[in-house]
Order: C-alpha cells, then sequence, then structure tokens
C-alpha cells in the first residue's frame, strides 16, 4: 500500500501546544514539508520570535536560535554573513516583524539579505493576550482598544508587505493565508518559492501568512476561517506582491570595485 | 596609530571575521577601519548596520555561527546595546563590544569620561548576568587587550567589553602588535550551522520553568567565580612605601601617574593602583594595601563609581577620598597633583627626608 501522507521527516514526533484552530502549526507542518521536498532540513537555521511560536524549536527539526523581540531580521543578518551556506529563516509575528522590528526588517530587505521572513499576520499580539497589532484592523476590539480600533488615535493596520516590496533589495514578497485547504498549497509554493530565491542568491524574500488566533479573537476555529477570508483579506489581499526572481537577477553588485 | 585604528587592527589579528557598527563620535575611526581592513578580507563581512540596536543583534548572530565577532560604539550607544549583550549572556555567547565612551547622561558631551563604571561593570541589561570588561590606559593596551578579550570571550563564552574613553581612542602613540592575522579564521566547534551529520541544536533563553533558569544562572555564576580567581588584573605603581595610593583606571590612571612622578619628586610617598579589570574587580589586592598604606584617593572622570568598587575592597579599614570630573573635563596632571598635594598635608602622612 501506498503512503500518501506522513509526518515530514523536519517535524519533531510533538504534540503542538497551540491552540485548537491557530495557523501556527499548519505553518509549521509546511515548512518541515518543504524542507524535506527541497532537502534542505541540515542546512536550515530558524530564528523563532518571542511569542506563541518562540516554541517552535519544540517541533521543527533543524538548528534554531532564538531572538529579542524585533531583531529577528539583524540575527538571521549577522549568521548569514559570518556563515554564507546556511539558508536562514525568521519567523515573526506582526508585533515583532512589523512594530518593533520594523527597522530591522526594512534594512535587511534592502541590503537584499539572502535571509527568508515568514511572516505570521494575525492581526493581534497572541501570547501577550490579544492587545493591538499594528495590523489590527480598523475597528477591532482587542485588549488594549476595547472600544475598536480608532483610526484617528491608533493609527491604520500597516500593509509591511507592500512596504518592504518598496525596497530594491526584496526580491520574492507574497501574501498567502492558511484557512482553507486552497490557500494552504499555495501558502506553501509561496514558502518554497521564498527559499529557493534565497538558495539562488538574489536577495531578501518573505511570506506574509494570514493566520487565525480564534482564542484572542474569540471565535471558534470555523469562524476564525471565515473572519480571516471575509474581513481580513479585505485590508491584506492576498497574492504576489513583488517577484523579482525570474530574471534571476542578484540584488547588488558582489564587490564594489 | 590612533587608538582606536589599533582596535581595528588588533581585532583582525585576533582573528574577527564579522564586524557591525554604526556611527557615533568618537570611536568613528574604528567602523571606519573596519570597513577599509576587515570588509574586503576573504570570508570576514562588515556591516554598517541601521541602530545599534541592529548592530550587537547581528553580532550575535555571527557568533551563533561560530565566528570571533565585535562592534563598538560610544556611551549612548552602548546603552542600546544592553539588550543584545543580555541576551548574548543568556546564550553563552562570545563576543567584544568596544565603549569608546563620552561624558553623560543623555547625548552628554563627545568629550572622554568614565561615567559609564556602573553601567559596564553592573550588567547594564537585564537579567542576573556579569561581563568581564577589560580598561586600557595606552594605545598599546588598547590593541593588547583587544586581542585578550577575544581570547576571554571564547574560553568563558562570554561578551567582554572593553571600556576606553575618547582620550585614548583619538590618542596617537607608537605601538607593537603582538600577533599577526591567523592564516585560518577560528570557528567554535559548538557553531549554529545547520544539522548535517548531527541531531538540530537550539540555542535559547525563553524557558517557561524557573528551576531550569535557575540552573543556568548558577552554572553561569560558577563561571564568573571561576574567572573573579583566574582572570584578574591590575597594576600597581610604587605602592611598597606608599603612604597614600591613588586607584584610578584607563585615561584617569594615565593622568594621575603623571602626578604621582612629580609628587615624589617633591617627597610624598604616593603610589597608585590600576585595576585592568573592571570585573572582575581586584578586591582582594586592594585588601592587601590596607596593610601597608595610610590613606585612598579614588580619581576618576566621573562623580565616584568605581569607589563603591574600592569602599568594598577596604572594608571600612582605611580612609578613602575622591577627585572626579565629570562631563568630559579632562583633568591634568598638575591639577591632580595639587589634589594629591592638599590631601597629603591635610592627612599629616609622612615626607620623605
Amino acid at each position: 500500500m501506498k503512503k500518501v501522507y506522513r509526518r515530514p521527516k523536519s517535524l519533531k514526533r510533538a504534540a503542538f501546544h497551540y491552540c485548537p484552530g491557530c495557523g501556527h502549526s499548519i505553518v509549521h507542518r509546511l515548512l518541515t514539508e518543504v524542507f524535506d521536498e527541497m532537502n534542505i532540513q541540515d542546512k536550515v537555521i530558524g530564528i523563532p520570535p518571542p511569542g506563541c511560536s518562540v516554541f517552535a524549536y519544540h517541533y521543527l527539526d533543524i538548528d534554531m536560535a532564538e531572538s529579542a523581540h524585533g531583531r529577528g531580521a539583524a540575527v538571521a543578518t549577522g549568521l548569514k554573513r559570518a556563515y554564507p551556506n546556511a539558508l536562514v529563516f525568521t519567523y515573526q509575528g506582526d508585533g515583532d516583524l512589523a512594530a518593533i522590528g520594523t527597522a530591522e526588517t526594512i534594512h535587511a530587505a534592502n541590503r537584499g539579505e539572502r535571509i527568508t521572513s515568514i511572516f505570521i499576520n494575525n492581526a493581534v499580539y497572541g501570547m501577550t493576550g490579544g492587545q493591538m497589532a499594528p495590523t489590527t484592523l480598523s475597528n477591532m476590539k482587542t485588549t488594549t482598544t476595547p472600544y475598536g480600533r480608532d483610526t484617528r488615535l491608533e493609527g491604520y493596520p500597516v500593509r509591511m508587505s507592500e512596504m518592504v516590496a518598496l525596497v530594491k533589495g526584496a526580491v520574492y514578497i507574497e501574501r498567502t493565508a492558511v484557512n482553507s485547504p486552497a490557500n494552504i498549497k499555495k501558502t506553501k509554493k509561496a514558502i518554497r518559492k521564498a527559499f529557493q530565491a534565497q538558495i539562488d542568491d538574489l536577495g531578501y524574500s518573505l511570506v506574509e501568512i494570514l493566520s487565525p488566533c480564534p482564542t484572542n479573537w474569540k471565535m471558534n476555529p470555523l469562524e476564525s476561517w471565515h473572519w480571516v477570508e471575509n474581513e481580513m483579506t479585505k485590508e491584506f489581499p492576498l497574492g504576489l506582491i513583488k517577484d523579482t526572481t525570474r530574471t534571476k537577477e542578484t540584488t547588488g553588485k558582489r564587490d564594489a570595485d | 596609530m590612533y587608538g582606536n585604528a589599533a582596535i581595528g587592527e588588533a581585532a583582525i589579528r585576533a582573528g574577527c571575521q564579522c564586524y557591525f557598527g554604526y556611527p557615533i563620535t568618537p570611536q568613528n575611526e574604528l567602523t571606519e577601519y573596519m570597513a577599509t581592513n576587515l570588509s574586503r578580507r576573504k570570508g570576514c563581512s562588515f556591516v554598517q548596520a541601521e541602530s545599534e540596536v541592529s548592530a550587537i543583534n547581528m553580532v550575535y548572530g555571527a557568533s551563533l555561527a561560530g565566528v570571533r565577532t565585535m562592534t563598538s560604539s560610544s556611551s549612548p550607544g552602548i546603552s542600546l546595546k544592553q539588550e543584545g549583550i543580555s541576551y548574548l549572556a543568556a546564550c553563552e555567547l562570545p563576543a567584544v563590544i568596544v565603549n569608546i565612551s563620552r561624558g553623560g547622561p543623555g547625548l552628554g558631551s563627545i568629550s572622554a569620561a568614565q561615567s559609564d563604571y556602573f553601567q559596564s561593570t553592573r550588567g547594564g541589561g537585564h537579567g542576573d548576568y556579569r561581563t568581564i570588561v577589560l580598561a586600557p590606559s595606552s594605545v598599546q593596551e588598547l590593541a593588547d587587550l583587544t586581542h585578550r578579550a577575544f581570547d576571554l570571550a571564547d574560553k568563558y563564552r562570554i561578551p567582554v567589553i572593553i571600556l576606553g574613553d575618547g582620550m585614548l581612542g583619538q590618542m596617537m602613540e607608537p605601538l607593537e602588535f603582538k600577533y599577526d592575522a591567523p592564516s585560518e579564521l577560528p570557528v567554535r566547534s559548538d557553531a549554529l550551522r545547520g544539522a548535517k551529520g548531527r541531531p538540530s541544536r537550539i540555542v535559547k533563553t525563553f524557558t517557561s520553568r524557573p528551576t531550569e533558569l535557575e540552573e543556568l544562572n548558577w552554572s553561569l555564576f560558577r563561571r564568573y567565580r571561576l574567572i573573579e580567581k583566574e582572570e584578574t588584573t591590575y597594576e600597581i605603581y610604587l605602592v611598597e612605601d606608599a603612604e597614600l595610593v591613588v586607584v584610578a583606571f584607563g585615561a584617569s590612571a594615565r593622568i594621575a601617574k603623571g602626578a604621582i612622578r612629580n609628587a615624589r619628586a617633591n617627597g610624598l610617598k604616593v603610589g597608585m593602583f590600576r585595576p585592568i579589570t573592571l570585573w572582575p574587580f581586584p578586591y582582594e589586592k586592594i585588601s592587601e594595601l590596607t596593610q601597608t598604606t595610610k590613606h585612598f584617593l579614588v580619581f576618576e572622570m566621573n562623580m565616584g563609581q568605581m569607589i563603591e568598587d574600592v569602599k568594598l575592597a577596604v572594608e571600612g579599614k582605611r580612609e578613602i577620598s575622591f577627585y572626579g570630573r565629570p562631563g568630559g573635563v579632562i583633568p591634568t596632571p598638575s591639577e591632580v597633583l595639587r589634589v594629591i598635594t592638599r590631601l597629603y598635608y591635610q592627612k599629616g602622612l609622612k615626607i620623605e627626608k
């Protein structure tokens, strides 16, 4: 009998601690499937963030090193510069990548660092209990916007991927979601392309993944999947944002002289 | 050679592979030296980061990969690096951090000061940790201690801070490099370079179990005890018969030495004690000196920070006076000589006939 579905080799045999309906476990699995298929498990180094997914290292059977909040892209830069043979990726939430780590992210992208960022956008700070994130939707209620996000006082949801796409060092940016089988498949494809851009030494790549957080959204998993589909994608449209990888042109000249 | 350039050259000769910096006066010559001389070396990397916060986190990343790595800055920038230093300490990662310090608090002044003694020796960042702190007082020593900093960092897997100041960094002196650059860059055996041919590894600081963190704290402190025992260094100058011992570090020790030479010519029995490691601080040697000397004068270019360590060492057995000039004011040897002379007569110390 042919086995058509199995635990990826790069995924440790451990039960996820994530809440039911949380997108992290799906993304973890997709990452490990990609590692297996691309046969890069022994070259990949992951930088997990503070937050629920700090424990990514309990599940991904690869080298991993924790980063301070927001500093993922800087840590990844140092690692990659010191050892360019590694495939380095950061795993960051919206508060991490689009608030406290905005500078690190934009500048790593602008230098065309050969790193990949997996950007989980669930519109809230998850582990700290559902506070407003830079990506929180207008009028959305969180524990720090109890009356709904008032754009006059709290600003607008930040479209970080579009911002990063403006810098020349970024070569591949796509926004996907993990709220349906079709979107999950697209997410996996995007992750694969992002790592391929790094393997091809082209520049910075980023995959933004809209990911449900039913616990902090105070919804059941099914409702949260629908909410991603019906509300989040209005503010954060899915699809390719930037792709200059087909030209196979590397960003930046290797040597100035 | 300029002090700042001497640090850069010594770092390259110590096998530093990655440097990450951000402009700030009075240490820019070091960043520029690395941009010119490290960035094009085979296998080496130089990045001008977007902030000091990023620079120290790049150091963290490079240290994960097992290479010798450093950053440099000046006081306000070192404040920003404290987060990263705390993480380096927690993850037991070696790194060298150079502080060519200036007057503070706040943006302060760009002139040399020693107001970062507390920040350097008391951790600076959050959590229960120590960093080795080396305080050079000449350009030659800037170079020597830079090399030693890399060795100590690797030996004890600890961040090492070189606490210089604007005067040393900008000063030009002849010096001799005792080492050539290594033909092969050193790589630590525990480098995080992908799980090839071995199980995957995790470098982490966070734990949900307090007892696990307590165990890390204990293991760090056992190592800190060992460092205190093995690596405490200091310089003594004319202390054998001294009635008065001036305790000073770094640039102020240099100034004090000039003053002491003149005081001796006037028949005053004055000596100097200079801690070279500010942490571990040479408590024992100072304690020993209480048996032979009558009085201590702590001289710093701040409002009195190291004096707290001197008090801990002296344990009330002798009286301690203090003279300090904060804010980036650099006192002259004759000014310090006046302080020494006045104090000497006030305390009725014995004059050599």
